[in-house]
């Protein structure tokens, strides 16, 4: 038993290693000098001239700017067809096509990338012909094939927060004499929203980060920074990438310390709160 | 809920199965379609299927681009590579993450959520720059080649780069939470009485984990490795960047046929040949899906 938890412990420790090494290097190496990247200039390192670098890069900038507008629109489009989707599943019971809604929302989580990008372009060539739109390929083709991919994961998400619910308490308001929409409104959307938040921010993630699907529905002026960093790093490695991981890892690192605060500050707020009723209790 | 109104019903189900119908399942029917048609030189670059003669519908249905894929060796090769390297790489990862989602699973309560962030959290960053990121690691004079030189380890550098090891580190690399997270739900639910058990009755723990840890957690197992196994099969950004230059896996030869050759029908064909390959492994993904999802009411 004793031996066992020492391999399973020494496994955590290797895995954990294993994935943040390469996160590490990169951070390292995005404040050294020397264009060879993995060769740490001692003389005039650390230096900042990637990060300004960066920042003076106009074809990236665009790109990040493009990339942020299509997440928040994939993101937000795609948490209102996945709740949706995810309500359907779990709170409607048996109806005509539930079958093939939970395939169609399981299937491009695993569905190789390749092949979702091919099908929709195929979809936008095919549309043009026969409705004329849309018009060409470029940020509408690539909000349109975000949502669909992300709606998927946000179903998920909302369907097993839905399912771990009693509807006793749906079933109480609507005994009560509250609309549908009401029940809706005041009971589940506030036991769903911290489902609907996170689905939100895997949604943007996910749109922010898809290179393969936004290869096939992007048009020539439009180009993801996913489009431009991987145009880049193709042929090599360039320093200026690493000070862009850099970056990215700082904002998303700042945002689960802000995101865990508030949390702990919820959870110790409602602590008091129970200790404060319990006391007037007495 | 039980929504009365059936027109709320209809609305709440409805919107989903139009927009997943219109964008995910037509789709496939296109691709279906066109990979039965011949490249041409036109606007769109295949020939339709159904053609006017004579005043009636003549439904032309071409085999070629099937032909090709089973007559040139190029794309044989690329798929039974492509289902050799993800086979392999599941099973890294299974090996890797079992243990890792065991640990997780067996330590403090208050550690647990910690140690999830953990494994979550690389996801969160971009999997383009995590990948680029083993470039760095792997190359001639990259870093895993500086230190094991200045350890004295070897004297000439290794080639790690653009070689299969690398697509496997890659791959196992980019899945690992995909493989830990379900077999951590899984390992989570166990009654840790049955392994005592086991014990009281003279089970040694290896003995005790095979017979009594092992088949419950199958649901895990297969869980995990389903959703490493099929993206992998058709995983085109990890190879292009780390792997093999001499032997393309499947993704790759669909997008160079559809961006480079601009064969359309035959990059479509090569898409539909992918999925007959993958169909048994994504029900059986759905399946296992339905029932965790139905398992928690």
């Amino acid at each position: 038993m004793r031996a066992r938890g020492l391999f399973t412990r020494t496994a955590l420790v290797l895995g954990l290693m294993f994935l943040y090494l390469p996160i590490l290097s990169m951070i390292v190496f995005s404040f050294n000098n020397s264009r060879l990247v993995t060769v740490w200039d001692t003389a005039h390192s650390p230096t900042l001239k990637w990060y300004l670098a960066l920042m003076g890069n106009e074809q990236i900038l665009r790109a990040a700017w493009l990339s942020i507008r299509i997440a928040l629109i994939s993101a937000s489009a795609a948490v209102v067809l996945g709740t949706l989707a995810g309500m359907a599943l779990a709170r409607l019971g048996a109806f005509r096509g539930r079958m093939l809604l939970a395939g169609m929302t399981t299937a491009p989580i695993v569905m190789p990338e390749v092949i979702t990008g091919l099908s929709l372009l195929l979809l936008f060539v095919a549309m043009q012909q026969l409705i004329g739109w849309p018009k060409g390929v470029g940020a509408v083709t690539i909000t349109l094939a975000h949502i669909t991919f992300c709606m998927a994961y946000v179903t998920v998400v909302v369907q097993s927060r839905l399912s771990g619910f009693d509807e006793a308490l749906e079933e109480a308001a609507m005994d009560l004499g509250a609309r549908p929409l009401r029940v809706f409104l005041r009971i589940t959307l506030p036991l769903i929203l911290p489902a609907i938040a996170s689905g939100w921010l895997l949604a943007f993630t996910l749109s922010w980060d898809d290179l393969v699907i936004t290869q096939f529905v992007a048009g020539p002026g439009s180009s993801t920074l996913p489009m431009v960093i991987f145009s880049k790093v193709r042929f090599g490695v360039t320093p200026d990438v690493n000070a862009l991981a850099t970056i990215m890892v700082l904002i998303v690192a700042t945002g689960i310390a802000i995101s865990t605060a508030w949390m702990r500050y919820r959870q110790q707020r409602r602590v008091r709160d129970l200790q404060l009723a319990a006391a007037a209790n007495l | 809920m039980r929504l009365t109104t059936a027109s709320g019903r209809r609305l709440v189900a409805g919107i989903p199965i139009l927009w997943l119908l219109v964008l995910f399942l037509i789709p496939f029917i296109i691709v279906f379609r066109i990979s039965f048609s011949e490249v041409r030189l036109a606007i769109p670059p295949y020939t339709p299927l159904l053609s006017w003669r004579h005043g009636s519908p003549v439904l032309q249905l071409h085999w070629s681009a099937y032909e090709f894929l089973f007559t040139d060796p190029l794309y044989v090769s690329s798929y039974l590579y492509s289902l050799k390297v993800a086979a392999v790489s599941t099973l890294c990862c299974l090996g890797l993450g079992y243990p890792m989602a065991y640990a997780i699973a067996r330590s403090d309560a208050a550690m647990r959520p910690v140690l999830l962030m953990l494994i979550v959290l690389p996801f969160w960053t971009s999997f383009l720059l995590r990948v680029y990121a083993w470039i760095g690691l792997l190359k001639n004079n990259g870093v895993i080649n500086n230190v094991l030189m200045y350890l004295g380890v070897i004297h000439h550098p290794l080639a790690l780069l653009q070689t299969d090891f690398a697509v496997y580190i890659g791959i196992v690399y980019s899945y690992l939470p995909f493989m830990i997270l379900p077999l951590y739900a899984n390992l989570e639910k166990h009654d840790g009485t049955l392994l005592e058990a086991a014990a009281d009755l003279g089970a040694r723990p290896l003995r005790a984990f095979v017979r009594v840890t092992l088949p419950q957690s199958l649901a895990g197992i297969v869980a995990g490795s389903l959703l490493v196994f099929i993206p992998a099969v058709g995983e085109y950004v990890i190879p292009t960047l780390l792997g093999r230059t001499d032997q393309i896996m499947i993704g790759r030869v669909l997008s160079d046929e559809f961006f480079e050759n601009r064969d359309w029908p035959v990059a479509s064909a090569v898409a539909i040949v992918i999925l007959l390959l993958l169909v048994v492994p994504i029900m059986l993904f759905q399946r296992l899906e339905r029932r965790e999802l139905e398992a928690a009411r």
